[in-house]
């Protein structure tokens, strides 16, 4: 028999909603953990497998370097065509280059590269992962007496916070770049204080938390991939689904860690 | 996951140590159910070393399932699968892991590496597992890809197959390696007659030279007649008989003869 639409029942499936979108959130941190945890307990067993290290680390740097360079180069230009037009107001134009410099190495870079690499990298971990899921190939990982967490996800998570940080570095510089050549060429800043005012403000510890950020945001991707592909169910939908998820979870993951690692590191 | 309660009471019981022989494999009252949805319903079966049991049973019988359980791919949801006396479903997961190198597994799909050629795939537990050279690696692959009659696919990416040639791939791969025990999910589905048989021969040979225990499933009754030392049939999720193929044959129960004649079931049998 049905159940009635009283009051009470609206309050049971109420809370029902809310039970199940907690038991979704905790399995979903849960899995998150499962994998991070075997991941770094795997990371130290044998066999090492180098080579399958530098496929990842190419395809996650190397391959990253043309979206993550045009990304840094433009925000630096922006940057300092937004500030210059507001700093003119009140005739600060002189310290563009140190804001540039601040916000790139700080914030802008770290985050921008991990989010561009979130959409490119934890996206096809999460399709390449599902896909293997799917179509039993991690079974038949399993069943030749490896364990897939060792064989796949390892050199994916390690490639990919790894490569991080220098791709962070290489994007502050080009970002740093982008905002010389806007504000010499475009804006017709003097070049020798521009540059002066770039490094005036500029601690090594303002590029080191970034670099560290962009470590901790390498992690987050590519274990959030690893973990909704790896738990990938449904077929060819399950496998989209997976991707789609991956990259909006890591998206969110990053933007609020940020906020607290910018609380802890500074 | 296992019901802690049940963890002792079967084994007790044991029929592991039976009348002597230790089985191979040891299936005792194991459960499974998907989603509410019960597919395995207290199976009961052992294979004694050196053996080739053949399992047959309708689409979507729980065959596929079982031969999972075996491996440990697949946890029961109740029940004990026991491998040389060592329990799959309680033990941790490193155990779990070091006895599967004993297995050797074709999938009913193939389920082969796609970003690897035929031969990486071929290779890659040789590689992992031994410490062989590449040259007797080589040596290794080529010979269980003629033994499944594929020549000059070396290079192929599993992509560029038919479905045929894919399962053959990984029949080659699961033997690649001359494990203890052997588990083919279909092997020869799809196939054309000669290539087919070839694969029966291949099964039968490692039957009678080698000390291997192996689980077949089939759908071919001719095949399964050739290359089973036992048959065992799975009806609704459990074992309707298990019974070597000369007895298999001539069983009185009604759902094996018409399997076996190929004749469809009537309104009332339908399950
Ligand atoms: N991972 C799973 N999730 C949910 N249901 C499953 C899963 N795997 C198998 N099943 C169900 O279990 C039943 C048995 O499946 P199985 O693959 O073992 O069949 P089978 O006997 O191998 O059939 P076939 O001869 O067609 O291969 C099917 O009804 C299937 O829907
Ligand atoms: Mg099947």
């Amino acid at each position: 028999m049905a159940p009635e639409a009283t009051p009470q029942n609206a309050v049971v499936r109420f809370f029902e909603r809310i039970g199940s979108m907690a038991q979704g959130l905790f399995e979903e941190v849960g899995r998150f953990f499962y994998i991070l945890h075997s991941t770094l307990y795997w990371t130290f067993h044998r066999p090492f497998d180098g080579a399958q290290w530098l496929r990842q680390m190419v395809r996650v740097g190397v391959d990253s370097l043309p979206v993550v360079g045009l990304t840094a180069m433009f925000t630096g230009m922006v940057m300092a065509l937004q500030t210059y037009r507001g700093f003119e107001r009140f005739h600060a134009e002189g310290f563009v280059g140190s804001v540039v410099s601040l916000s790139l190495t700080r914030e802008l870079a770290p985050v921008l590269t991990a989010l561009m690499l979130a959409g490119r990298i934890g996206s096809s971990l999460a399709a390449e992962l599902g896909t293997m899921r799917v179509t039993e190939q991690i079974d038949a990982l399993y069943a030749m007496a490896t364990e897939p967490l060792h064989y796949l996800v390892v050199p994916r998570v390690a490639a990919t916070t790894l490569m991080l940080p220098p791709l962070v570095a290489l994007a502050d510089g080009l970002g740093i770049f982008g905002g010389y050549a806007v504000s010499v060429g475009l804006l017709g800043a003097n070049p020798v204080i521009y540059w002066e005012k770039t490094f005036q403000f500029l601690d090594l510890n303002d590029v080191f938390s970034g670099l560290i950020k962009a470590g901790v945001f390498g992690l987050i991707l590519s274990v959030t991939g690893c973990a909704k592909g790896f738990f990938t169910t449904g077929g060819a939908e399950g496998v989209g689904r997976a991707t789609t998820a991956a990259v909006v979870m890591s998206s969110v993951v990053i933007l609020l860690s940020d906020f607290f690692l910018t609380k802890i590191l500074f | 996951m296992a019901d802690d309660t049940t963890a002792a009471a079967p084994l007790a019981g044991d029929p592991i140590a039976g009348d002597g022989t230790t089985p191979k494999i040891a299936v005792i009252d194991v459960w499974k159910s998907f989603a509410g949805k019960e597919v395995l319903r207290g199976i009961d079966l052992e294979v004694t070393t050196g053996e080739s049991l053949v399992i047959v049973g309708g689409s979507g019988a729980g065959k596929s399932v079982l031969l999972k359980h075996l491996i440990g791919l697949i946890q029961p949801d109740r029940g004990h699968i026991v491998v040389d006396g060592e329990d799959l479903t309680c033990a941790e997961p490193a155990v779990c892991l070091a006895m599967r190198k004993k297995f050797g597994m074709s999938f009913q799909e193939g389920a082969l590496f796609d970003s690897m050629s035929v031969f990486e795939n071929v290779a890659f537990a040789l590689r992992r597992h031994t410490r062989m050279r590449e040259d007797e690696i080589a040596a290794r692959v080529h010979e269980c890809l003629a033994m499944v009659h594929l020549e000059d696919v070396d290079a192929k990416m599993p992509g560029q197959l038919s479905g045929g040639m894919r399962r053959r791939v990984g029949f080659a791969r699961a033997i690649a390696l001359q494990p203890e025990i052997l588990l083919f999910d279909e092997p020869n589905t799809g196939l054309d007659p000669i290539t087919s048989a070839a694969i029966d021969k291949v099964i039968v040979e490692m039957r009678d030279s080698l000390p291997v225990t192996m689980v077949t499933i089939t759908h071919d009754m001719s095949s399964a007649f050739r290359i089973a030392d036992r048959v065992a049939m799975l009806r609704e999720g459990r074992i309707l008989a298990v019974a070597p193929p000369e007895q298999f044959r001539v069983l009185p129960d009604q759902y094996i003869q018409k399997f076996l004649a190929g004749e469809p079931l009537e309104e009332e049998e339908v399950a």
